[in-house]
C-alpha cells in the first residue's frame, strides 16, 4: 500500500465535515425525504395544520369525504371525522405523537438495554446471571402482549407509553450488546487498559461503550419502527394515547365503527402515514447497518 | 446431554419464576381490584368481606405462594367477572386461537418460503429485489391496519367475506392473512439466507459438478436442508401467534385467548389477565426449551458449548 499523498492532508475538522457530506450523499433518498419531511411536519405542526386537531371545524359536517369526492370541500382536503374534526390537521399533529413516542421510546429502550448489556457482559458473574435471567423472562412474553398488559395496568398517557415501550423493548439490546462486550472484553486493548490500572468504570466509558455504539445505533434505527407500530396498536386498543389527542392509532380506532359504512378515508390515511414512517425507518436502518457494520458491507 | 437438558430446564424454571413474580407484583401494584368489583357506595365491611373471599387480605408473599402452588396443580384462580376458573375459560378459547394461528402460519409459509427460495436462487436479480420489497412491506405494514383494509375491501366493497366472528373457513381468511403477513416477511428473510448458505456449500457444488440439472439440485438437495431452520421458526411463530394475536382477534371479534385477555383488561379481571399472560409465558418458554433440546440432539456442537 505505497500510495503517495497527492494532496495536502486535511485538517481533522474539515475531514470530518467531508465525511459527513459524503455519508449524507449515500443515504437512501426516499427514507431521508420521508423521515425529514415528517420531522419538519411534526416540529412545525402548529404552523402547518389548518385547524385545531381536537376541535370541530366550524361549518363542516361530520364525515365529509376528501376534496376530490362528491361532497368534499377544499377547506378540509382529506375530509372530517365523526366529530367533524379536520383529518389533515389530525394527521399532522399525529406525526408529532408518533415521532416523539418512537424516538423517545427507542432512546429509553436503548439506554436501559445498552447499560444492562455492558454491565452483564463486562462485570459477569452474578450480575450477568441476574440480568440475563430477567432478559429471558421479559422475552418469554410477546412484546405486544407485555406492553398491552403494562399499559392497561398503568393507565393511558403518552409519556406512560414511552416508559412502557422502553421498558419492554430494552431486552433485545441487552442480549446483543452483551454478546459484543463478551468478545470486546477479551481484546488486547481492553486487557492492556486493565493492566495499566484503568478502573472498571473508565474501561467501560473509554473502551467498551465507544465500540458498542455502532451496534446500538443500528438496533435503534430498526427499533423506532417497531415502537411506532406498538404505540399505534396500544392507542388503537384504547390503552395508549388518550383522546382527544390526535394519534394515528387512535384515529384508526375511532374510524372502526363507521368502517362498515364505507368511510374509507378515516381508515386509509392514518394507516398510510404509519406505513410510510415505518418503511422509511426500516430503509434507513438497513442502510445504516450496511454502513456501520463492515462485515455485512462485504457481503 | 443429560446435563445440558437439566441446565436448560433449570433456566426455564427460573425464567418462569421471574416472569410470574413480575406479573403478580405489577397486577397488585397498580390499583385495588376490590373497589372495582364492589358496587358503588359499598360499605367498608362489604369491601373487607370481598377481600377475604378472594384471599386478598393476606400478605403478598402468601398470596404469591398460594398462587404458585395452585398454578402447579393446574389452577390459575377464578375469574372475577365470569365467576369461572381461569383455566376453564382459557381452554374454551384456546382451540380458536390455535385454528387462527395454524391458518396464519400456513399463510406465512405459503408466502415466505417460495418467495425466499426464488430470491435466493435468483439472487441479485429483479426477483430478489421484488422479494426484498415484499419483506420490507411485511415489516412496515401494521397487521391490524392490514386487517382493517381487508375488511374494507373484501367485506364492505366486494361483500365476499364476513367481517367478524368464527364459523367456517371464510371467517378465518382475513384474520389469518392479517396475522400471518408480518411473519411471512421473517420467513422470507430466513428462507433466503438459509438457502443462500446451503447453495454455497460443498455438497451442492458437487451435485452441480456431477451435472445434475438445477431443478434437481435445488428441489432435492438444497431445499431439504435449508428448510430445517425455517420450519423451526414456523413452529415458534405458531406459539407466538396463538398468544400475541390480541389486536387481530379484537378487530375480527375472533373468540380466542387474545380477546379473552383484552376483555380481562377492560374489566380489571386480574386473575384472568394474570392467568392468560402467564400461560403465554409458559407456552413460549416451553417451545423454546423444546427447540433448544431438539437442536442439541441434532447438533452436538450446541450441547458441548457452554
Amino acid at each position: 500500500m505505497a500510495t503517495v499523498a497527492t494532496h495536502p492532508p486535511l485538517a481533522p475538522a474539515q475531514g470530518r465535515l467531508r465525511a459527513i457530506v459524503k455519508t449524507a450523499r449515500e443515504a437512501p433518498l426516499i427514507a431521508v425525504v420521508i423521515l425529514g419531511g415528517l420531522m419538519l411536519v411534526a416540529i412545525f405542526a402548529d404552523l402547518i395544520a389548518p385547524y385545531d386537531p381536537t376541535l370541530p371545524v366550524p361549518g363542516a359536517n361530520v364525515f365529509d369525504p376528501p376534496f376530490w369526492m362528491e361532497g368534499g370541500r377544499a377547506t378540509t382536503p382529506l375530509g372530517t371525522d365523526f366529530q367533524s374534526r379536520d383529518i389533515l390537521s389530525r394527521l399532522i399533529y399525529g406525526a408529532r405523537v408518533s415521532l416523539i413516542v418512537g424516538l423517545m421510546g427507542t432512546l429509553v429502550a436503548g439506554t436501559i438495554g445498552t447499560a444492562m448489556g455492558i454491565l452483564s457482559g463486562y462485570v459477569g458473574g452474578w450480575v450477568d446471571q441476574i440480568i440475563m435471567r430477567v432478559t429471558d423472562a421479559w422475552l418469554a412474553l410477546p412484546a405486544i402482549v407485555f406492553a398491552i398488559f403494562l399499559a392497561a395496568m398503568v393507565g393511558p398517557s403518552m409519556w406512560n407509553i414511552v416508559a412502557i415501550l422502553g421498558g419492554v423493548y430494552w431486552t433485545r439490546y441487552a442480549r446483543v450488546i452483551r454478546g459484543e462486550v463478551l468478545t470486546l472484553r477479551e481484546r488486547e486493548f481492553v486487557k492492556l487498559a486493565e493492566i495499566a490500572g484503568a478502573s472498571k468504570l473508565r474501561v467501560i466509558k473509554r473502551h467498551i461503550l465507544p465500540n458498542v455504539m455502532n451496534t446500538a445505533t443500528v438496533l435503534a434505527s430498526l427499533t423506532v419502527g417497531v415502537v411506532i407500530i406498538a404505540e399505534a396498536s396500544l392507542s388503537f386498543l384504547g390503552v395508549g394515547v388518550p383522546p382527544p389527542q390526535p394519534a394515528w392509532g387512535l384515529m384508526l380506532s375511532e374510524a372502526r365503527p363507521t368502517l362498515m359504512a364505507g368511510q374509507w378515508w378515516l381508515t386509509v390515511f392514518p394507516g398510510v402515514c404509519i406505513l410510510l414512517i415505518v418503511l422509511a425507518t426500516q430503509l434507513f436502518g438497513d442502510w445504516l447497518r450496511v454502513r456501520l457494520d463492515p462485515q455485512t458491507r462485504n457481503l | 446431554m443429560g446435563q445440558f437438558i437439566l441446565r436448560r430446564v433449570l433456566y426455564s424454571l427460573v425464567t418462569l419464576f421471574i416472569l410470574s413474580a413480575t406479573i403478580f407484583l405489577i397486577v397488585r401494584f397498580t390499583g385495588d381490584p376490590v373497589a372495582l368489583m364492589a358496587e358503588a357506595g359499598a360499605r367498608p365491611e362489604d369491601l373487607d368481606r370481598i377481600r377475604q373471599q378472594w384471599g386478598l387480605d393476606r400478605s403478598w408473599p402468601v398470596q404469591y405462594v398460594t398462587f404458585m402452588r395452585n398454578a402447579f396443580k393446574g389452577e390459575l384462580g377464578k375469574s372475577f367477572n365470569y365467576r369461572l376458573p381461569v383455566t376453564e375459560l382459557y381452554f374454551q378459547r384456546l382451540p380458536n386461537s390455535l385454528t387462527l394461528g395454524l391458518a396464519a402460519t400456513l399463510i406465512s409459509l405459503l408466502i415466505g418460503v417460495p418467495a425466499g427460495i426464488i430470491s435466493a436462487v435468483k439472487v441479485n436479480t429483479r426477483w430478489d429485489t421484488l422479494a426484498k420489497g415484499v419483506a420490507l412491506l411485511g415489516l412496515s405494514i401494521p397487521g391490524f391496519w392490514l386487517g382493517l383494509v381487508l375488511i374494507l375491501v373484501f367485506s364492505v366493497w366486494l361483500r365476499w367475506l364476513p367481517t367478524s366472528g368464527a364459523g367456517d373457513w371464510r371467517h378465518v381468511v382475513m384474520p389469518a392473512v392479517a396475522l400471518g403477513w408480518y411473519f411471512a416477511a421473517s420467513m422470507l428473510r430466513l428462507t433466503r439466507s438459509s438457502m443462500l448458505e446451503v447453495l454455497g456449500s460443498e455438497y451442492i457444488k458437487l451435485a452441480r459438478l456431477k451435472g445434475l440439472p438445477d431443478v434437481v439440485v435445488i428441489a432435492m438437495h438444497a431445499f431439504k436442508n435449508a428448510l430445517i431452520p425455517v420450519f423451526t421458526l414456523a413452529g415458534v411463530n405458531l406459539v407466538v401467534m396463538v398468544n400475541a394475536a390480541v389486536i387481530i382477534e379484537v378487530i375480527f371479534a375472533w373468540p380466542g385467548i387474545g380477546r379473552l385477555l383484552y376483555e380481562g383488561i377492560f374489566q380489571r379481571d386480574f386473575p384472568l389477565v394474570q392467568g392468560v399472560v402467564i400461560m403465554a409465558g409458559f407456552m413460549i418458554v416451553g417451545i423454546n426449551l423444546v427447540v433448544d433440546i431438539l437442536y442439541a440432539f441434532i447438533d452436538p456442537r450446541i450441547r458441548l458449548a457452554r
